[in-house]
């Protein structure tokens, strides 16, 4: 941990290694190594057919609301290639395609949205918290996470997620400060996607960027191009690397945009206009890092078709899982309130099921 | 001027345009409620007609947005916020109780803080996690919070007009499920204030109480269990902090029976509340105990089985079944 406050800034621009033509930018920042380029492409592909899939089924009606990622997932695949298995994510109702890409599954994932109950995963299992959609809340449980594995050492690091929105929390700022107190290794990635709902980022705060709210909490920022997968893994891989030698959280704001709207029930036109995210759809960050292997022969048509297809199938996954009509169990509703139902909720599902009989037998 | 088809939502609109077109020391602030209109629309136009300076978006941040209101609440304006959704108000709890609720006690009444924070209340709209909690009894148990819910556009006019001239700070919990039904409604007819209860529906055998959201579900009961030759009359507490015990003990006395019906859960809750009162009040009128149809005591369920725990048509017949009719 450093308090030279030189340290804790973050740099003037966001640090990128691939334009958006493709071509490398040559800055102090080591480029990933081609696997791992490889590797995060292959999860892009999946990460974008998992948003568009997802979009559709809620057209379909198959899925209660969607938050889509779609823009954004350079953030969502690289935040989760830098943890270990051990480590933990903690991220919030945009980060399905995170949550898919760290290896849960789909319909698991999409459980919350689809409105069968509030989370479908395991997260002691996978290491994934629930999505979290009080704003900036879960920041502090990550904090909690990685301080009490440090306690039963561990060599556990905690990602912990949230959009520019939620940096005005009170919750964000005591999160930081924990974090910086008692050193632990978590990362603070911030998707600045420029928007939360309507609001843009210019109502939230008048610092110099997002990253810089770190220095107040000794937390030193980093700015990353969100469109640059390889700047990404470059940066979080860092922050991930120091955070698990016990130097103590990071703060990294990513530089993205939300391309769609908030979620499907959303009406962008209310409030910034098409010219404003034209630009954007030129930096797509599927297409630069493509550019950059297929350049370097590191990716060939062959291999990008068969991405395709591994992409199919897992949208093919979620039609088939989400597809088919639930019937939720009501019991689930007085099961979990407690570890032991009380003598009061056994008594309220005893009402429900005496309800349910008398409906059968009429 | 006559009567209107509108929504609530469009009535809650209008209560802010001519709130702030009567007073310009009200303004209205919070998540998206400027050029988007809230994600609810009940802000709709209020930035294009009365700029930026008195409908605005605020950051992030409701304890924040609270805090500021009751500051400005101080210094001669009467500020009106939006929580976006009942769940994402907690943040904003220890304004709230510590500050909104006590300014005046603290400061011998010298302080007072008017002001109105407007609450997307509860359930039925198939909302995913967070979206649909009941959270008057925290606001209820709170001394120095009125607590009003509307159940129709004509009284969420009304209301709102009200709680904006009060000199108290007001909860004021719209029911999102009732937002964008339809109903004849003359705004120009003035409504009873805020801490009064109103008879719905006649009726003589039974009464239900009800407010907010479960005044449509009780009106709909008392209608089928006509059909079937029961006469239940219908309260609306309109107001729940001031609470109307007068119009409410009335209505008990007159039928000897009576149900509560909310949605929140039934623990320690309003609905608890006023089965007390009632009883304390009107034990001997009663020829059964009270009842209550409420929400289970668990967290708000998922959109999939929301239907389980929202009072019903049904678990209100049940209910008024059992009141001990054999024994009149
Ligand atoms: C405490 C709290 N307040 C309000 C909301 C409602 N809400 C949901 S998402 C959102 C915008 C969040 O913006 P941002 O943090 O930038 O994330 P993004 O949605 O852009 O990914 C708001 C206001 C909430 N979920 N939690
Ligand atoms: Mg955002």
């Amino acid at each position: 941990m450093t308090r030279d406050a030189a340290l804790l800034l973050p740099s003037t621009e966001p640090v990128t290694l691939i334009d958006p033509d493709g071509n490398p930018v040559h800055v102090g920042q080591d480029m990933p190594d081609p696997q791992a380029l490889v590797h995060a492409y292959a999860a892009l592909i999946a990460a974008r057919r998992f948003n568009d899939q997802a979009n559709a089924l809620v057209r379909q009606g198959r899925l209660a609301v969607y938050p889509s990622s779609h823009g954004q997932e350079a953030c969502q695949v690289a935040c989760v290639q830098v943890l270990d298995p051990g480590d933990w994510l903690f991220p919030t109702y945009r980060d399905s395609a995170a949550i898919v890409a760290r290896g849960v599954d789909p319909v698991q994932a999409l459980t919350l949205l689809r409105g069968d109950w509030h989370s479908g995963y395991d997260p002691l299992a996978t290491r994934v918290a629930p999505q979290a959609t009080p704003l900036a809340t879960h920041l502090l449980h990550a904090v909690g996470v990685a301080h009490a594995a440090r306690l039963r050492g561990e060599p556990t690091v905690v990602m912990a997620v949230c959009g520019d929105g939620a940096t005005s929390e009170g919750d964000f700022h005591e999160a930081l400060n924990f974090a910086a107190v008692f050193r632990t290794p978590v990362v603070f990635f911030i998707q600045n996607n420029e928007y939360a709902i309507s609001v843009p980022l210019a109502r939230q705060t008048a610092a110099p960027s997002l990253a810089h709210k770190g220095i107040g909490y000794g937390v030193p920022g980093a700015r990353v191009d969100g469109n640059d997968v390889a700047a990404l893994l470059s940066v979080l891989g860092a922050a991930v690397d120091r955070a698990r030698a016990g130097d103590g959280p990071q703060l990294v704001e990513a530089h993205t945009y939300r391309v769609q709207p908030h979620t499907n029930a959303d009406d962008p036109g209310r409030y910034r206009s098409a010219d404003e995210v034209t630009p954007w759809l030129a930096r797509d960050p599927i297409t630069r890092v493509e550019t950059y292997l297929r350049g370097r022969g590191l990716l060939d048509d062959d291999t990008i078709a068969g991405y395709g297809v591994d992409a199919e199938k897992l949208a093919e996954t979620m039609r088939a899982g989400l597809g088919e009509d639930t019937v939720a169990d009501y019991r689930d509703l007085f099961a979990h309130v407690y570890a032991e139902p009380t003598p009061q909720l056994r008594e309220q599902q005893a009402l429900v099921a005496d309800e349910l009989s008398r409906e059968e037998a009429r | 001027m006559a009567a209107e088809k509108l929504t609530m939502a469009n009535a809650l609109n209008r209560a802010l345009r001519d709130a702030m077109r009567a007073d310009d020391t009200v303004l209205m602030f919070g998540e998206d409620v400027g050029p988007l209109g809230g994600v609810f629309r009940i802000t709709d136009g209020l930035t294009a007609e009365f700029g930026e300076q008195r409908c605005f978006d605020t950051p992030l941040a409701e304890s924040g947005i609270l805090g500021m209101a009751i500051g400005m609440a101080m210094n001669g304006m009467r500020p009106v916020v939006e929580m976006q959704f009942d769940a994402f108000a907690y943040p904003a709890f220890e304004q709230l109780v510590s500050h909104a609720a006590k300014m005046r006690n603290r400061t011998r009444g010298r302080v007072g803080v008017p002001l109105v924070i407007r609450v997307p209340y509860a359930g039925g709209i198939g909302g995913v996690e967070h979206h649909c909690d009941s959270s008057e009894a925290y606001y209820a148990h709170t001394p120095g919070l009125h607590v009003v819910a509307p159940s129709d556009p004509a009284d969420a006019y009304g209301l709102l007009r009200k709680a904006i001239e009060s000199p108290d700070p007001v909860l004021f919990l719209e029911p999102k499920k009732l937002y964008f039904s339809r109903s004849e409604a003359d705004l120009t007819l003035p409504v009873p204030p805020i801490g009064t209860a109103v008879v719905r529906r006649p009726g003589t055998d039974a009464t239900l109480i009800a407010y907010g959201p479960a005044v449509p579900v009780a009106l709909e009961a008392a209608e089928a269990a006509a059909q079937e030759g029961r006469s239940l009359q219908v309260v609306d507490l309109r107001s729940i902090v001031p609470f109307d015990d007068e119009t409410v003990c009335a209505a008990v006395r007159s039928t000897g029976r009576a149900v509560v019906v909310a949605e929140a859960a039934g623990f320690a809750s309003v609905s608890s509340e006023v089965v007390a009162r009632v009883t304390e009040r009107c034990f001997h009128s009663l020829h059964a105990p009270i009842r209550r149809v409420t929400g289970f005591d668990i967290p708000y369920p998922p959109p999939k089985l929301e239907h389980v725990h929202l009072p019903s048509v049904d678990r209100i017949l049940d209910t008024v079944d059992d009141l001990q009719w054999e024994d009149s």
